[in-house]
């Protein structure tokens, strides 16, 4: 008997919540903040799916009754990657180290 | 593009997802960390783009909506101040909740363009994850907008209870299981849009009775949600990157929570539940006699510094409030001048989301390595000349440690009494958060400063 393909995916799905678990507390607390900005940049990777809906129309009819939706997603997912990534980039940039004594 | 190589890319693009996470270990490797995870995105809508291999009239609206979005997004990003991270982290939770609910409606709409079966006749394990999908993304939209107004101050920050709220909230959870159950059996639109719509009431419902005090769990509990409902959607478009995304989402959420709660000493169904930061407490404290506090005004604070030779600041959300973070940062360069050691003690639950505090500090140029957490600083308070408490309460009650009939006994406390003298920088003696008196402020040497943060800092500065 073959096996479903969901059993793979459910297998990457626990792994992955293993990995997710050793490494996010492998953290330092000082950067909490910025792990919660940037993974909620990177779960907007939901916007692949987004992408597929807004161009699931058929040729020439470009908003139809479930594109919209993918279209209103895409809109919602670039603003949370946009912001996501920059405001942790402008967070990361401000953690110095202490400046050698002269 | 063939399907085996977009999997294998978006395999990597979960792969960089990971790197970006890793990344953030120390602050030196967290730049490059937050590059991988950019290239992972790139990856990812290039790799979509490709394999959808439509580039009709739509595409260009697909790159309209996504510039529109994005310059939304870089906008706000470079415009947020950094006291309000913890608004604007929950502001972009309940939009990837809604985004997955979008995703779903298109999906159950129109399964042809998944490859999901045809409408009316979706195949069973993807209906079951679509309907999870959605649940959860609209679960996550209603609570983040909530939290997001409880914390934006908008709404009050006051827990809202009501006669039978835990039951009707088990009703509804229940609801929803029959709902996905009959929804599969019928594949019935308007079971759907109903599951939708209670899923967006149960979100509501489990964040208002949450008080102002417990944000930091819900937020990272929110961060959580939106990474499963991003799991969720992965499965449904059988797609890699959002499945490993999703989970280190979800894992990286529940973990922060559970730091959180592991900071104020109480269990998970305790803040979920509901209801702290009540008043009983506080009329108890309100019939106590008054005792008498020492205080003392910004020339005997320079003056205790200026002796010292080691001082431990200790900074709450109140310093972020009063804006008084480069003030504070300007005095310890003074300090330092006079070769007194300085370092800062952060609690964990300092601030009002998971890490807080040291991004405020960060932004005041305090580098990173004069930071301590709880656990590393904690001992040093013994060997300390001055404490300086700027800002914070509840977290430094030595009553966690003593009282425990106290609602906060057993909660993780900085030592600050046992330095050599304690100054307290606080508008007046009113009891914190949790809504009890502290008593740090009638030890022997416990020094009251009564003065705005930003003011009282400044005054200081001066005088040493």
């Amino acid at each position: 008997m073959e096996i479903d393909p969901f059993i793979f995916r459910l297998s990457i799905f626990i792994l992955s919540i293993f990995v997710g678990y050793y490494v996010v507390w492998s953290v330092t607390p000082s950067l909490h903040t910025p792990l919660m900005s940037v993974t909620n940049a990177i779960s907007s990777v939901i916007i692949v799916g987004a992408i597929i809906a807004a161009l699931s129309g058929n040729d020439g009819v470009v908003f139809s009754s479930s594109s919209i939706y993918g279209f209103l997603a895409i809109i919602l997912a670039a603003v949370n990657i946009f912001g996501g990534f920059l405001v942790t980039q402008r967070m990361l940039a401000m953690y110095k180290k202490k400046k050698k004594e002269k | 593009m063939s399907a085996n190589i977009s999997a294998i890319l978006y395999l990597i693009s979960g792969v960089l997802f990971i790197l970006a996470l890793r990344g953030l270990s120390s602050p030196e490797t967290s730049r490059q960390g937050n590059l991988f995870g950019i290239i992972g995105m790139v990856i990812a809508v290039v790799v979509t783009f490709l394999s959808v291999g439509n580039f009709t009239s739509g595409f260009i609206y697909v790159l309209i909506f996504l510039a529109i979005g994005g310059s939304i997004g870089a906008f706000i990003a470079y415009r947020i101040p950094m006291t309000a991270m913890p608004e604007l982290v929950a502001g972009f939770h309940s939009l990837v909740g809604l985004a997955a609910v979008f995703v779903a409606i298109s999906a159950f709409i129109n399964p042809a363009a998944f490859n999901l079966g045809t409408p009316g006749n979706i195949k069973l394990a993807s209906l079951i994850e679509m309907a999870i999908g959605a649940a959860v993304g609209a679960i996550t939209f209603s609570g983040s907008v909530i939290a997001f107004l409880k914390l934006q101050g908008i709404m009050s920050g006051a827990p809202i209870t009501f006669k039978g709220q835990h039951i009707l909230n088990a009703m509804l959870f229940i609801l929803i299981i029959f709902l996905t159950f009959y929804l599969c059996s019928t594949q019935s639109s308007n079971l759907f849009w109903i599951l939708i719509a209670v899923s967006f009431l149960i979100g509501f419902l489990i964040i208002i009775p949450i008080g102002g005090a417990d944000m930091p769990v819900v937020i990272s509990m929110l961060n959580s949600y939106s990474g499963w409902a991003a799991a969720g959607i992965g499965f449904t478009l059988e797609n890699t990157a959002l499945i490993i995304t999703g989970a280190l989402v979800g894992s990286s959420g529940a973990i922060l929570s559970y730091i959180m709660c592991k900071g104020m000493n109480r269990s998970f169904f305790n803040v979920i539940l509901g209801g702290f930061g009540a008043t009983e407490q506080t009329s108890e404290n309100q019939n106590k006699e008054q005792r008498p506090v020492k205080s003392g005004n910004a020339d005997d604070a320079a003056f205790l510094m200026k002796n010292a030779s080691s001082v431990i600041i200790v900074p709450g959300y109140g310093m972020a409030v009063a804006q008084a973070q480069h003030a504070l940062r300007e005095m310890v360069d003074t300090l330092k001048k006079n070769d007194i050691k300085v370092s800062y003690a952060i609690h964990p639950v300092a601030g009002r989301m998971p890490g807080h505090m040291n991004v405020l500090l960060a932004e005041a140029n305090v580098p990173y390595d004069e930071v301590f957490e709880l656990e590393e600083i904690n001992n040093d308070f013994a060997n300390a000349d001055v404490a300086f408490v700027i800002g914070a309460n509840d977290v430094t009650n030595p009553v966690a440690k003593t009282d425990p009939q106290s609602p906060i006994y057993g909660m993780p406390v900085l030592d600050v009494e046992k330095c050599k003298s304690v100054l307290f920088v606080k508008r007046s003696l009113s009891p914190g958060y949790a809504g009890i008196d502290n008593d740090l402020f009638y030890k022997e040497n416990t020094l009251m400063l009564f003065a705005d943060a930003k003011k009282m800092t400044e005054d200081i500065t001066k005088n040493l």
